[in-house]
């Protein structure tokens, strides 16, 4: 089985290039790379006007199977991600039960084999239930699939667990996500502290609660050698920190999300649940300095943090309705929201979207070398289109972006050579 | 028109009331919030009849739904309901299905299809009203959302300001105590600076909100200066159970520092009057000399509650949806 990109432009960071290639991708792989492949193929595929990129990786979802089948599934998640052009997504642990044994591993990645749609790389959970008393085995997590550790949703409130995790990870080359979280400041909070709080009555969330455990996590990170990352960074001053520990050598990396560049904290106004997330949305400044971070590479990774919840739990007095978004159909077009503005150049989004969260994640993946394994994503990165509930393919609809005329979609993608979305379609199989 | 024209003589017929819901007094204009204080005035004195009753709402149907205990206000909006010759039913949370785990919404849908007209809820989640009022055709009248607002408890405060001191323009108003945790001093500052007062704001600086400056008040920590130059001073209710969050380490404290005592008032204007919102914690926010003296208006606060209620109550009912 032989498929033929022709006349993409191809965006691939991590070889440098930037320039209409031509792709040959053969059984799984990549074949060739080149000006003009004339190769006989079964598939021939016109990828003029369209960018050829390595596929991209979602760092940081929430699948919610096992034990949350009703916001999402396995299943319906991977479609979606392979709708927003994505080719491997990292699920977080906090499923019913917490994914925290191997066997948990073994079961997401068996239903994604199962379902030959995209990767999924599981993340397991750094403490036993998510509950920051007792490290997981992560050697036998690591045997079952697991490419990180987070205990994602909640801080682990004990710096010295921390503190070991950061350790006894190192011994597996693997990455801790942190959910920075002060809990005592967080003080069951439920949107960002300011004015918007004062006006609307909320119990505000100070940025500060981010803050002082990513200065913690940041000296944690230091002491041990541990590689650190931090996952949906909202606030100027954890990137400030974030931007000095790295200038200083620290070993760590970070993430945002698209709603922390597009959205301020009034977008709760109207006691809006569809803008309630934690860390919440913030304020106009915090979203100057994450474009800034994103622009100077204190920011490594663009993640959804996609987040499914059920209409009917949404829907429900603000400070009842649970925290979260969906994201996996709308990142790629609101990240390239960022390259119109001039945040961002093309080759930084593709970094930012594929080579960066491979290399945290030790993955082979991000790239297009010749040989590669060929998980590949076309966009047509100047198609509008309008993000509309009924077109969702994650169960839930969740999302702040609803009915925001978008620019830039994923048109077409392979996982190892296996065509999943063709002209913007999920391609059925079996 | 000028300021004390607008609120003396309102042109009725053009003065339109078209809001279904009263969800907040930061939602309305000062003409609204001037519409209802004349068509105050003007229920007032049903109450002063030997047959408290107009025929207003009758036929209509006005639900209280009380998810918070509440005696004073519920029975005001009951007694403003009645007067005005409506329906009214109570629900509250004990004893409904909200403690068998039944949603607002469910509830709020029940209730409406019995064909309520109105429905007047209080609430421990700030933004519940606006919930409700999303979610259901019938009117929504908030009567306390979380630390949100309490848009009828602003209102009578400031009827009875104006009763007192003939315009709102102008006149120094002071919050004192808990603003971070109070609903009564966020709807008195959006009602207040539109009707043009200038407010000052008084109390721990743990228990001010973040911004509130923002909002055009004047922030103080100090009682003793804050008093000197009002017209107004309302004193909030300071909730033990504030104790334990950090917010000030005792009671004992928080009364020597923040209470209003006849001491206090020496320093106040001869004329300041002395407003609370009920239930008073007697010797803590306000000594007990102070409550029951000469400046307090804490019962007209009361019965001006009723006429503030049924203004309220008739022109949200009578709006057709």
């Amino acid at each position: 089985m032989k498929t033929l990109l022709k006349n993409g432009r191809l965006i691939d960071p991590k070889n440098g290039i930037d320039a209409k290639r031509d792709v040959l991708i053969e059984e799984g792989r990549i074949k060739r790379v080149g000006d003009t492949l004339t190769d006989k193929a079964d598939t021939v595929i016109d990828a003029s006007g369209k960018v050829v990129c390595p596929g991209l990786i979602d760092m940081h979802v929430h699948l919610r199977q096992p034990g949350y089948e009703y916001k999402e599934t396995i299943e319906t998640g991977l479609r979606a991600a392979a709708k927003g052009g994505v080719t491997a997504v990292c699920p977080m642990p906090n499923t019913m039960p917490v994914a925290d044994r191997r066997s948990d591993m073994e079961f997401m990645i068996g239903e994604a084999r199962r379902l030959e749609l995209i990767n999924l790389w599981p993340v397991g959970a750094v403490t036993l239930k998510q509950e920051g008393q007792e490290l997981t085995e992560f050697g036998e997590l690591r045997k079952g699939g697991a490419v990180a550790l987070s205990d994602d949703g909640r801080p682990i409130v004990d710096s010295n667990i921390m503190r070991r995790a950061l350790e006894y990870a190192k011994k597996f080359d693997m990455a801790i996500l942190a959910h920075c979280q002060d809990e005592g400041l967080f003080c069951g909070g439920c949107m960002n502290e300011g004015l918007v709080s004062t006006r609307l009555g909320l119990q505000g969330i100070p940025a500060e609660a981010e803050s002082v455990e990513v200065a913690r996590d940041i000296q944690l990170a230091d002491l041990t050698g541990g590689r650190l990352h931090f996952c949906h960074i909202s606030s100027r001053k954890s990137l400030d920190l974030i931007r000095e520990a790295k200038a200083r050598g620290s070993k760590v990396t970070a993430e945002t999300c698209p709603h922390y560049f597009h959205l301020t904290d009034e977008a709760v106004l109207r006691y809006n649940t569809y803008a309630k997330m934690n860390p919440p949305l913030r304020t106009a400044e915090d979203v100057a300095a994450v474009k800034k971070a994103v622009a100077d590479g204190t920011i490594d990774v663009i993640a959804t943090d996609h987040a499914p919840h059920a209409e009917g739990e949404k829907d429900a007095e603000f400070d009842k309705a649970p925290f979260g978004i969906i994201g996996l159909e709308t990142s790629l077009a609101l990240t390239l929201g960022l390259v119109r503005e001039g945040v961002l150049t093309l080759t930084g989004l593709v970094r930012m979207m594929s080579q960066k969260p491979a290399e945290i994640l030790k993955m082979d993946r991000g790239h297009l070398s010749e040989g590669a394994a060929a998980d590949v994503t076309v966009f047509d990165p100047e198609l509008d289109w309008v993000y509309e509930k009924d077109k969702i393919v994650s169960k839930s609809k969740n999302s702040p972006f609803l009915g925001w005329r978008l620019k830039g979609r994923a048109t077409d993608v392979w996982v190892a050579g296996r065509c999943v979305l063709r002209n913007g379609e999920l391609v059925k199989h079996g | 028109m000028s300021e004390r024209a607008a609120v003396e003589s309102p042109d009725k017929k053009t003065a339109q009331w078209t809001r279904k819901d009263l969800l907040s007094l930061e939602e309305l204009t000062r003409e609204e919030i001037e519409h209802i204080l004349v068509t105050a005035e003007s229920f007032k004195e049903v109450s002063a009849r030997e047959v408290k009753k107009v025929p207003a709402l009758r036929g209509k149907t006005i639900a209280n739904l009380f998810f918070e205990p509440s005696t004073r206000t519920r029975t005001s909006f009951e007694l403003a309901a009645k007067r005005l010759s409506a329906d009214l039913v109570n629900f509250s949370s004990s004893g409904s299905s909200t403690s068998k785990g039944e949603t607002l919404r469910d509830t709020a849908k029940n209730i409406e299809a019995m064909n309520v007209d109105t429905i007047v809820m209080r609430h421990s989640s700030s933004g519940s009203a606006e919930y409700l009022a999303r979610s259901i055709r019938a009117g929504v009248v908030n009567a306390g959302d979380g630390i949100h607002e309490h848009p009828t408890q602003g209102l009578l405060d400031i009827f009875t300001i104006r009763e007192r001191k003939g315009t709102l323009a102008g006149v120094r108003v002071c919050l004192v105590g808990d603003i971070l945790h109070s609903r009564v001093a966020r709807s008195n500052i959006w009602g207040l600076k539109k009707l043009g007062a200038h407010v000052t704001v008084c109390g721990p600086p743990t228990l001010i909100p973040p911004h509130i400056e923002k909002l055009g008040v004047e922030v103080c920590y100090d009682l003793n200066k804050a008093v000197e130059s009002q017209d107004v001073l309302n004193i909030l209710r300071i909730q033990l159970e504030r104790q334990k969050g950090a917010f000030f380490p005792s009671i004992r404290e928080y009364a020597a520092e923040y209470g209003i005592t006849r001491d206090q008032l020496r320093r106040a204007k001869p004329d300041v009057i002395v407003m609370h919102p009920g239930p008073i914690n007697r010797g803590v926010e306000l000594s007990s000399d102070v409550a029951d003296g000469p400046n307090s208006v804490i019962l007209d606060q009361v019965t001006n509650g009723v006429a503030v209620r049924m203004a309220v109550l008739y022109l949200t009912t009578l709006v057709e949806r």
